[in-house]
C-alpha cells in the first residue's frame, strides 16, 4: 500500500512513445465519410444507432397501442406484433446500446481521455463503422424480406426460431437476423481491438491506470468482456444457420409440428440457451458498465467534488466483470436445465448485487457535502440512480431462484430489465450527451428544451415501468399480442395497461424534442468555449473545439494527477485538469502551447 | 429543489402504489406458501434499500445543491463507512439468498408419494396423460406421435395400455395429493404455467421436465403458456380443476384408456384390411 | 459450458497477473506529479500490432473455447456417435507442423537479418498451409464418400463447423501472410518486416494449438475429460 504523500514532481521531458503516424485526409470523403478519425467513426457510429434506435422506438409505441388497447388496431396482427417485439427488443440491445456506448462514446472518449492522437489501428476502426452499418442494413433489409423479420422474440430460442409456427421462422426474416449479428459481431471485433490495445498501449505520459477517468475503466471493461462475450452469440448464430440451412441437429431434437414429423433428432435446445446468455448475461453488463463509469464522471463533475471511493469503484467494475461470466444461467431456471444449477447460480448472481450496491452507495455519498450543480447532466445522473436502483432491487428478485420461478416470463420481468438497462443507461446516454456535446460542436444543447425532455422522460419512464411490476405479479405473462378473458385478469388492470401505454406515448413525444434539440442547437445553441463544465479529464484541454484531427497540439498531455481534482483544498481553481502541474510550475513547452 | 421533490414524491408515490393498488398476486391454490414468504421477505428488505437510498439522495441534493460561496468537501473515501456499507450489504443479500435456497431445495425435492402426471403441449393446445390403475406412465416418444396416437406413446409397453388420455380438454387433479407434473413438448418450447400454483417450467421437445407441488384449494385455474411458442402464444390456454376426491374419482370414470382410445381404430383397420 | 470456462480462467489469471503490477491498491490522489510513479504502470511498451494480435487470440480463443463446450455438451445425448477420423487428417496435421516450424525459422532469419532464408521460410510456410487446406478438404470429401452428411450424424456436422472455421482462420492468415512475403520482395529486411513475421508465426502457433485441441477432441481423445468434467459438476 503505498500511502505516500504527495511526490515533488520534476520536469519530465515529453512522451516517450514515438508519436504515432497520422492519416490525413485529403478529400472530403476521406475526411467525413471514409474518415479513419476516431472522432468522426464516433459521430457515425452515434448516428447510426440513434437512427436504427428510433426505429426500435416506433415499434415500442406499436407495441404499447396493441397492449393498451387490444383491438383497436387491425394492422398489429399476431405476426406483425411478435416481428414488433423481436426487432424492438434485438435493436435496442444489440445495434442502439451496444453500439452507442463502445462504438459512439468509446471512440470519441477513449482517445481524447487517454490522451492518445487517435485509435491505434485507424483503418481497422473505419472498416468496423462500415460493417456496423452493413450489419444494420441487413437488418433493416428484414424488414422488407418476404414474410417480414424474424418473430421469435429477440432471444431467438430454437425450435421455434425455426420452424413456420413462427413469422419469419422458415423464410428469410431469421436468416437475416443470424447474417446481421454474425456481421455485427464482426465489426464490433474490429472496434473492440481498437478500443482495449488504445487503452493498454497508447495511454500518454503520467496517464497510469490508476489516474483514468472512470468513463475509461467502465467502456474498457465492457469491451473486454464483449470481445469474450461475443463469440458465444457468433456460435449459437453459425450452429442455428446450420440447422435451418444445412438440416444438422444440434439445437433441434425430434419434433412432430402440425402433425407432421420434421427431419430433425437428438439436438438440444438448451444448448443454445447455455451459448446464447453466456453471450447475454455479460452483454447486460456490457451495456451496464459503460453507463457506470459515464455517470461517476457527470456526478464528480457536477457537484464538484472528488467521486467517492475511487479504488473501490474501480475494483467493482473490474470484479462486476468477471463475476458476470458466472451468472448466465439465472436466465434458464425454469428452462428444464438440471434444476440443481440454481443454487450455484443464483448464490454468484446475489454475490454481484454487493459491488453493484458499492457503487450505487459511492454515487450517493459523492452527493453529501458536494456543490451540486443542477445542470442537465446531472439531472439525468440522478434519473439514472433512481431508475438503477429500482432496477437493480427487482433483478434481487428475478436472481433469487425460487422467487423467479412465479415471476419468469411474466411482465415483472419486462419491467425489471427496461428499468435495469433500458431507462437506466438510456438516462447516462442523455446525461453524457448534453454533457459532451459542447465538446463534439462547441456549443450548449438548449437548456429549456433539455429540462422538458428531462422531466418528461425521467418521470414518464418511471410511470410506465413502475407499475408495470405489478401487471406481472398479478400473473400476466410477457409476449401476449392481447391478454384476452383470462380468469384473473380484471378490469382495472386492462385500465392499468392503458394508462402505461399513454405514458409511453408522452415519453417517445419527448425524444422527438430531443432529436430536434441536437439538430436545433447545432446551429443556435450558446457557444460553450472548450472547457465549459470546468472539468479535470483531458478531453476538456484540448487546443481546439472540437478538437481537430490528432485531438491535442504539438506536444501530448503529460498527465500529472488523476482525474478527480475537484475542490482540492488550497488549489487556486475548484478544479485541477489533469495535465495542471500545480503547486509546480508547467514545464517550458507545455507553457508555450 | 423540484428535482428533491420529485425523489420524494417518487418514493412516497411507490410505496402508496404498492400498499394501496388493487394489483396483486392470485390467491394461492398449492402448497407453495413459502415461495410467497419469500417474496414478501425481499420485498421488505428491497423496499427498505430504495426508500433509504432515495430519500437520502434527496437530502443531499437539497442541502449541498449549490450556493454562492459553497465549496465541496474533499474526501477521496472513507474506509470504515465502504466496509461498513458493504458488510450491511451483504447481511441483507444473504437475508433473502437463504431463505430462497431453503425453498428451492424443497422445490427440486418431490416427495415419494406424488402421482406422476404428464401434460404434452403442442402449437397450440394441452394434452394430458394420468397413470391408469397400474399407477404408472407407459413410455412415450415423439417419433411415435401421429393423428391416432397425439401422445406419442409407446404401443408395445404394457405400462401404457390404462393410461388415462385426455386430449384438448381440462385436466382434473384431487385436492391434497402430491402432483409430480412431467412435462413434454410435440413442437417447440412452451411453459406450463397456472398463476395460483406459483410453479411453472418449460417443455421441451427431446426432453422430460417436472415440478411437483400439491393443490389445496378446489375450484378452477386457467392455464397460460409463458414461454413463446409462435403466432398462437397467447391463446394456448386450458383449465386445471381441482376437485374433492369423490368428484375426481367420478370424472375419472368418465375418461377413456390408451387401449380403449387405440382399440376401435385398430378394428377398424383390421376390417378394412379384411375387405 | 466447461471448456469456456476454462478458457476464461486462463484469460482471468492473465488478465489479473498484469493488473497486480498496476498498483490498484494505491491511492491516486496522493500521488501527484509524474516523477515517482512506478515502473511498468505506463502504458505498454510494445508495438500496437503485438498487444493487438494478442487480444485478437484471447478472442479467437474464446470462439473455439465455446465451439468445444457446444461439442460436450452436445456429445451428452443419446443419438451421438463418435466419429472415425479420415487417414488425411493426421497427414494434414503434418503439415501443419511444418508450417508453423517454417514460419519460427522465418523469425530466426529475419531476427538475424538473412533476407534470403527469411523468403524461402516465408514460402515453405505459406506451401505448407495451402498443402493443409487443401488436405482438409480432401478430408471432408472423404468423410461425405463414407456415406455421411450433415444430418446423419451431430459428431460429422461439428467436424464440418469446427474444422471448417478453423480453415477459415487460415485463410484469413494466409492473406496476412502474403503481405508480409510482399514486403520480403523488398531489399532488406526491415523492422516492420520482421514484426510482421513474427505477428503471422505467433498466429500460426496459435492456430496449430487450437488445431492440435481439435483433433484430439474429434478423435474422442477427451472423451474422459469431459466425463471428468460432468461428474465434477454434477
Amino acid at each position: 500500500m503505498a500511502d505516500a504523500t504527495p511526490q515533488a514532481v520534476d520536469n519530465i521531458p515529453p512522451a516517450e512513445v514515438p508519436e504515432v503516424e497520422l492519416y490525413h485526409p485529403k478529400s472530403w470523403w476521406t475526411k467525413y465519410v471514409f474518415s479513419q478519425d476516431a472522432k468522426v467513426i464516433a459521430i457515425q457510429y452515434s448516428g447510426t444507432a440513434i437512427a436504427i434506435g428510433l426505429v426500435a422506438l416506433v415499434l415500442s409505441w406499436l407495441i404499447r397501442l396493441q397492449l393498451g388497447f387490444p383491438g383497436t388496431f387491425d394492422f398489429i396482427t399476431p405476426e406483425a406484433y411478435y416481428q414488433f417485439i423481436t426487432m424492438h427488443g434485438m435493436i435496442m440491445v444489440v445495434y442502439l446500446l451496444t453500439a452507442l456506448f463502445l462504438g459512439g462514446f468509446g471512440n470519441y472518449l477513449i482517445p481524447l481521455m487517454v490522451g492518445a492522437r487517435d485509435m491505434v489501428f485507424p483503418y481497422v476502426n473505419m472498416l468496423s463503422f462500415w460493417v456496423y452499418l452493413l450489419a444494420v442494413l441487413v437488418l433493416v433489409a428484414s424488414f422488407f424480406a418476404p414474410g417480414g423479420p424474424t418473430g421469435a422474440g429477440w432471444t431467438l430460442y430454437p425450435p421455434q426460431a425455426i420452424t413456420s409456427g413462427t413469422p419469419g421462422g422458415q423464410q428469410a426474416g431469421i436468416l437475416l437476423m443470424l447474417a446481421s449479428l454474425m456481421l455485427f459481431i464482426v465489426g464490433f471485433t474490429m472496434g473492440g481491438l481498437n478500443y482495449v490495445v488504445t487503452v493498454l498501449q497508447a495511454r500518454t505520459r503520467g496517464m497510469t491506470l490508476m489516474r483514468m477517468p472512470l468513463t475509461v475503466w467502465g467502456i474498457f471493461t465492457a469491451t473486454v468482456m464483449a470481445l469474450l462475450a461475443f463469440p458465444a452469440l457468433f456460435v449459437a448464430c453459425v450452429m442455428m444457420l446450420f440447422d435451418r440451412l444445412l438440416g444438422t441437429s444440434f439445437f433441434m431434437p425430434a419434433l412432430v409440428e402440425f402433425g407432421e414429423q420434421l427431419e430433425y433428432g437428438g439436438g438440444s435446445p438448451i444448448l443454445f440457451q447455455h451459448l446464447f446468455w453466456f453471450f447475454g448475461h455479460p452483454e447486460v453488463y456490457i451495456v451496464a458498465l459503460p453507463a457506470f463509469g459515464i455517470v461517476s464522471d457527470l456526478i464528480s463533475t457536477h457537484a464538484r467534488k472528488n467521486i467517492f471511493g475511487y479504488r473501490m469503484m474501480v475494483w467493482a467494475i473490474v470484479g462486476i466483470g468477471a463475476l458476470s461470466f458466472i451468472v448466465w444461467a439465472h436466465h434458464m431456471y425454469v428452462s428444464g436445465m438440471d434444476p440443481y444449477f440454481g443454487f450455484f447460480f443464483a448464490t454468484t448472481t446475489l454475490i454481484i448485487a454487493v459491488p453493484t450496491a458499492i457503487k450505487v452507495y459511492n454515487w450517493v455519498l459523492t452527493l453529501w457535502r458536494g456543490d451540486i450543480h443542477l445542470s442537465l447532466p446531472m439531472l439525468f445522473a440522478i434519473g439514472f440512480i433512481v431508475t438503477f436502483v429500482n432496477g437493480g432491487l427487482t433483478g434481487l428478485f428475478l436472481g433469487n431462484v425460487v422467487v423467479d420461478v412465479p415471476l419468469s416470463d411474466t411482465m415483472f420481468v419486462v419491467a425489471h430489465f427496461h428499468m435495469v438497462m433500458g431507462v437506466a443507461p438510456i438516462m447516462v446516454i442523455f446525461g453524457a450527451i448534453y454533457h459532451w456535446y459542447p465538446k463534439m460542436t462547441g456549443r450548449m444543447l438548449n437548456e429549456a428544451m433539455g429540462q422538458f425532455h428531462f422531466w418528461v422522460t425521467f418521470v414518464g419512464a418511471y410511470a410506465i415501468f413502475f407499475p408495470m411490476h405489478y401487471v406481472g405479479l398479478v400473473g400476466v405473462p410477457r409476449r401476449y399480442h392481447e391478454l384476452g378473458d383470462a380468469t384473473f385478469v380484471t378490469d382495472s388492470l386492462h385500465s392499468l395497461n392503458a394508462f402505461i401505454s399513454v405514458a409511453a406515448l408522452i415519453v417517445g413525444f419527448a425524444q422527438v424534442v430531443f432529436m430536434f434539440n441536437l439538430f436545433w442547437s447545432l446551429r443556435y445553441g450558446k457557444e460553450s468555449g472548450g472547457n465549459p463544465w470546468r472539468a479535470t479529464t483531458l478531453e476538456w484541454q484540448t487546443p481546439e473545439t472540437p478538437p481537430i484531427h490528432g485531438n491535442f497540439g504539438k506536444d501530448l498531455p503529460i498527465v500529472y494527477r488523476w482525474a478527480y481534482d475537484y475542490s482540492v483544498p488550497d488549489a487556486p481553481d475548484d478544479y485541477l485538469a489533469q495535465n495542471d502541474p500545480w503547486p509546480q510550475k508547467a514545464p517550458a513547452s507545455e507553457a508555450a502551447s | 429543489m423540484a428535482i428533491a421533490l420529485i425523489l420524494v414524491v417518487v418514493v412516497v408515490g411507490s410505496i402508496m402504489f404498492h400498499v394501496l393498488s388493487p394489483w396483486w398476486w392470485t390467491p394461492i391454490a398449492s402448497n407453495w406458501g413459502y415461495i410467497d414468504d419469500t417474496l414478501i421477505i425481499t420485498f421488505w428488505i428491497t423496499g427498505v434499500v430504495f426508500t433509504l437510498v432515495i430519500l437520502f439522495m434527496a437530502y443531499c441534493v437539497l442541502r449541498f445543491r449549490h450556493k454562492e460561496g459553497r465549496k465541496a468537501a474533499y474526501e477521496p473515501e472513507n474506509n470504515k463507512l465502504e466496509w461498513a456499507l458493504t458488510i450491511v450489504t451483504g447481511l441483507g443479500v444473504a437475508a433473502m439468498l437463504a431463505p430462497g435456497l431453503i425453498v428451492w431445495a424443497q422445490f427440486v425435492s418431490v416427495p415419494d408419494e406424488a402421482t406422476e402426471i404428464e401434460v404434452l403441449a403442442q402449437q397450440w393446445s394441452w394434452n394430458f396423460r394420468l397413470p391408469g390403475a397400474d399407477g404408472k406412465l407407459g413410455l412415450s416418444d415423439n417419433r411415435l406421435i401421429d393423428a391416432d396416437n397425439p401422445l406419442g406413446v409407446n404401443r408395445s409397453d404394457a405400462a401404457g395400455q390404462d393410461d388415462i388420455i385426455i386430449e384438448a380438454d381440462d385436466l382434473h387433479l384431487p385436492i391434497g395429493k402430491p402432483v409430480k407434473v412431467l412435462l413434454r413438448s410435440a413442437d417447440v418450447l412452451h411453459d406450463f404455467y397456472v398463476p395460483e400454483f406459483r410453479a411453472k417450467m418449460d417443455m421441451l421437445p427431446g426432453m422430460v421436465t417436472y415440478f411437483w407441488f400439491t393443490p389445496t384449494r378446489t375450484g378452477e385455474f386457467e392455464i397460460l403458456c409463458a414461454e413463446l411458442c409462435g403466432v398462437g402464444h397467447p391463446h394456448m390456454r386450458g383449465f386445471v380443476v381441482i376437485d374433492t376426491e369423490e368428484d375426481y374419482q367420478e370424472w375419472l370414470q368418465e375418461q377413456s384408456t390408451f387401449a380403449q382410445l387405440s382399440s376401435p381404430t385398430k378394428l377398424s383397420a383390421a376390417a378394412r384390411l379384411e375387405e | 459450458m466447461i471448456a469456456a470456462l476454462i478458457f476464461l480462467a486462463i484469460v482471468v489469471a492473465i488478465a489479473g497477473w498484469w493488473l497486480s503490477r498496476q498498483r490498484l491498491f494505491s491511492k491516486p490522489w496522493l500521488e501527484t506529479g509524474n516523477a515517482g510513479l512506478a515502473p511498468g504502470t505506463e502504458a505498454i511498451n510494445q508495438p500496437a500490432s503485438k498487444v493487438g494480435l494478442g487480444v485478437f487470440l484471447a478472442v479467437v480463443g474464446a470462439l473455439f473455447a465455446l465451439f468445444f463446450s457446444a461439442y460436450f455438451m452436445r456429445m451428452e445425448f443419446p443419438d451421438w456417435r463418435t466419429l472415425a477420423m479420415p487417414r488425411i487428417v493426421w497427414f494434414n496435421t503434418g503439415a501443419l507442423v511444418l508450417s508453423s516450424i517454417a514460419l519460427q525459422m522465418a523469425v530466426v532469419a529475419a531476427r538475424r537479418g538473412r533476407l534470403q532464408a527469411l523468403r524461402q521460410d516465408l514460402l515453405a510456410g505459406a506451401a505448407a498451409a495451402v498443402i493443409f487446406l487443401v488436405g482438409q478438404v480432401l478430408a471432408w470429401r472423404a468423410l461425405a464418400e463414407l456415406g455421411y452428411f450433415a444430418t446423419s450424424n451431430p459428431a460429422y456436422s461439428f467436424f464440418v463447423l469446427i474444422t471448417g472455421v478453423h480453415g477459415l482462420h487460415m485463410i484469413g492468415g494466409l492473406i496476412a501472410l502474403a503481405r508480409t512475403a510482399v514486403q520480403s520482395a523488398g531489399g532488406e529486411v526491415t523492422e516492420r518486416l520482421r514484426t510482421g513475421t513474427e505477428l503471422c508465426a505467433t498466429y500460426w502457433h496459435f492456430m496449430l494449438l487450437v488445431w492440435v485441441i481439435i483433433v484430439a477432441l474429434l478423435a474422442g481423445w477427451l472423451n474422459e475429460f469431459a466425463d471428468i468434467c460432468r461428474q465434477l459438476l454434477v
